[in-house]
């Protein structure tokens, strides 16, 4: 899809919805350069949001959508939970289908559009809660992976069913106290950002949302690797800051807190070789794009 | 966008001549072939221009489900992948029909009860995959055999639900499904059963249409939701989501959108009588005793109908090909002058003999039997003596049966 296909027929133009009036005029589909600095200056893919009040995961939300490196040609997916009530709000076209199977979905409908679009770009980019990805759709994220499907699934990590109010999760801490586990969780965090490198995935990244530039970066990163080379895999830390007892300014710090090195979401990250060929070839590309660009300008001053 | 009319007459990556469907089911020379109902599978499947199948291994339909498989290495279906469980198999076949492909699938007993939740959804998000149900036994102890239980868990789904009698039955309407399923205001999905084993391993005579004709592809751009492939334009679909709320427009909108799916399984009527020649096939509907049933339990139920008229008795048939949409004032017309209708089947609850009471008036004329299960096969005998049971006649003495 190109911009093209959004614009408005004149005589209908003041009849139409203003956010998509606004997606006409100034959201950034084919922009190449797109990224977190343009949120603020252009038209967000992301039309309000009915989380809670200062909820990490909208951050999350917006950094994600500002940062797809091709919207105009990019399908997502997400499962039950928070993230299914922001995507009806979302343009981009996005499936909810059921609880747990988004991979599975995201296996059918890159397949589809690798028939029906030969040559060009579709990307499919999956989102979705820790229990869908870990829980009820463990099954399904691995033999995705496996399978070396060519999407990019990222998990919004809260570490617990947050939609249903709170209750124990695979991706929850040990001991936690939480709805269903009353004594505290038994068994330790899921380390699935291993299982995912053992799995197959070309590119993993374990982080939290509290730096729009980083979650740019790893995110175009995932997007391209999984297009060109394999299956990549994003896991966000987006604390529910209503079941952890926190306000809602507080969700940035306790981000910034749990992403200490000695903390369970410090930064980590693999890269397998074939992806690490791929990303110093597209720097090496920016670069000189850079260098064409400043040449130009220079000669123009 | 793609134009479907303008591929006619055209060929495709294999030469096969896109023709138009009513001209390739109706007046395309046809060769009888000897063949196993799950090489007719994958004979219908080389000429749907299928975009995409995913196969998973259940008895009975692991063999067709290879097949296609053969079908995709010799460049007949765009993509071709076994999963990892029925669930998973049925919520892929929904991401590729969310993303404009024709899409197919087979899967049996378990699997079919396994992937229930996706069939709703399908169903919901209207979505025209095409599966087929190789009916087999649900039930513990753990049984291969054919058995159509599984057909009642299908009824209220909102699929399409057809029940198929013979290998030919199979061929034709694998490829006439996809044009009922994929009408602009039906778009919904087909479930195609039949009697497993009865039908998929044994050999018939099928007449096969030419193999170097095939269907016109599908055209997602004619379906009533988007298709979700960002060919056009991704607005947002709410202020705030349903889900969310509990108040009358929110419980309005899901209730207005399952009536539509329902009205959308009404208004495939018309296709599915255009199509199948009406939703039922009717014999000697002025006979007193009339046999109603579907699949396999027809085929016992015309043996039947010649034993009977060997000894002078004269019985009816009505093969019910449609489930849902439910030929209900086609029995109701069809069973007008019966006084006895005899309700063969191949499950233990008696299905269809509920339905059928459902449907005509005087109800206590439904006789729900014979049924067989768990694989047991269903000798006409026994539907000829439940007949001269219900007659009053004197019947001989079925082995284990007591009477």
């Amino acid at each position: 899809m190109s911009k093209e296909r959004i614009k408005i027929s004149e005589d209908l133009y003041d009849i139409m919805p203003s956010d998509y009036q606004d997606l006409v005029k100034s959201a950034t589909y084919g922009k190449e350069d797109r990224g977190w600095k343009d949120i603020g200056n252009s038209k967000e893919l992301i039309e309000q949001h009915s989380l809670c009040a200062g909820c990490p995961e909208s951050m999350a939300f917006r950094y994600i959508l500002a940062s797809l490196p091709n919207p105009e040609d990019t399908v997502m997916v997400g499962s039950t939970g928070c993230t299914s009530l922001v995507f009806p709000m979302v343009a981009v076209h996005n499936i909810h289908s059921l609880f747990g199977n988004q991979n599975a979905i995201a296996s059918g409908l890159k397949r589809a559009l690798s028939v029906r679009f030969p040559g060009r770009t579709k990307d499919v980019v999956v989102l979705a809660g820790d229990g869908a990805t870990v829980d009820i759709g463990l099954d399904m994220t691995l033999q995705a992976w496996f399978r070396q499907e060519k999407f990019t699934p990222i998990c919004f990590d809260n570490e617990l069913y947050a939609n249903t109010g709170g209750q124990e999760s695979g991706l929850m801490q040990k001991g936690f106290v939480a709805k269903m586990a009353p004594v505290g969780k038994l068994f330790d965090k899921v380390r699935l950002p291993e299982i995912a490198r053992e799995s197959g995935c070309h590119y993993v990244v374990q982080c939290t949302v509290s730096k729009p530039s980083l979650i740019e970066k790893v995110v175009r990163n995932a997007v391209m690797i999984a297009r060109e080379i394999g299956p990549t895999y994003l896991q966000l830390y987006t604390p529910c800051i209503l079941e952890i007892g926190k306000n809602s300014m507080e969700g940035l710090q306790e981000m910034r807190d749990s992403e200490k090195p000695t903390e369970r979401f410090a930064y980590k990250e693999y890269i397998s070789e074939p992806a690490k060929q791929l990303l110093a070839e597209v720097s090496a590309k920016d670069k000189e794009k850079k260098a064409a660009a400043k040449q130009l300008a220079s000669q123009g001053a | 966008m793609a134009d479907t009319h303008s591929v006619i007459g055209t060929k495709n990556k294999k030469g096969q001549t896109f023709t138009d469907t009513w001209k390739l089911m109706n007046e395309a020379p046809r060769t009888p072939s000897f063949f196993t109902g799950s090489e007719v599978i994958k004979e219908a499947l080389r000429r749907a221009s299928c975009d995409v199948m995913i196969a998973y291994p259940i008895t009975p339909q692991s063999e067709a489900a290879a097949l296609i498989g053969e079908l995709f290495a010799e460049g007949y279906i765009g993509d071709y992948f076994r999963g990892e469980s029925e669930f998973a198999v049925m919520s892929q076949c929904a991401g590729a029909a969310f993303g404009g492909a024709r899409v197919f699938t087979t899967t049996a007993g378990p699997g079919t009860m396994r992937a229930m939740e996706n069939f709703p959804m399908w169903a919901g998000a209207r979505l025209p995959i095409q599966m087929i149900v190789t009916c087999r036994g649900i039930n513990s102890p753990l049984s291969i055999q054919p058995d159509t239980l599984e057909i009642a868990y299908l009824l209220n789904t909102g699929m399409l639900v057809w029940h198929a009698e013979t290998a030919q039955d199979f061929f034709d309407w694998i490829l006439k499904g996809y044009m009922v399923s994929e009408e602009p205001d039906v778009h919904l999905p087909l479930a195609l059963c039949c009697d497993g084993f009865f039908v998929t391993h044994t050999k018939d005579v099928v007449n096969l249409t030419p193999a170097d004709m095939c269907l016109p592809p599908y055209d997602p751009y004619r379906s009533p939701v988007p298709c979700m492939d960002m060919e056009c334009p991704p607005v947002r679909m709410m202020r705030d989501p349903f889900v969310m709320k509990s108040n009358y427009i929110s419980y309005a909108t899901h209730a207005s959108w399952q009536q539509e799916v329902w009205a959308a399984v009404e208004r495939s009527r018309k296709h599915t009588i255009k199509w199948l020649n009406g939703l039922i096939e009717t014999e000697n509907t002025d006979a007193e005793v009339i046999i109603v049933t579907s699949g396999t339990a027809v085929s016992q139920g015309r043996e039947a109908i010649r034993l009977l008229d060997d000894e002078g008795i004269r019985c009816g048939l009505v093969k019910i090909k449609a489930l849902r949409p439910w030929p209900g004032e086609e029995i109701r017309e069809a069973t007008k002058n019966a006084k006895h209708i005899i309700v063969p089947e191949f499950n233990v609850t008696g299905w269809m003999a509920k339905e059928i009471k459902a449907t005509i008036p005087n109800s206590e004329r439904v006789h729900a039997g014979p049924r067989v299960c768990g694989g047991m096969t269903m000798p006409p005998e026994i539907i000829v003596s439940e007949i001269k049971t219900l007659l009053g006649m004197r019947t001989m003495s079925l082995a284990g049966r007591g009477s």
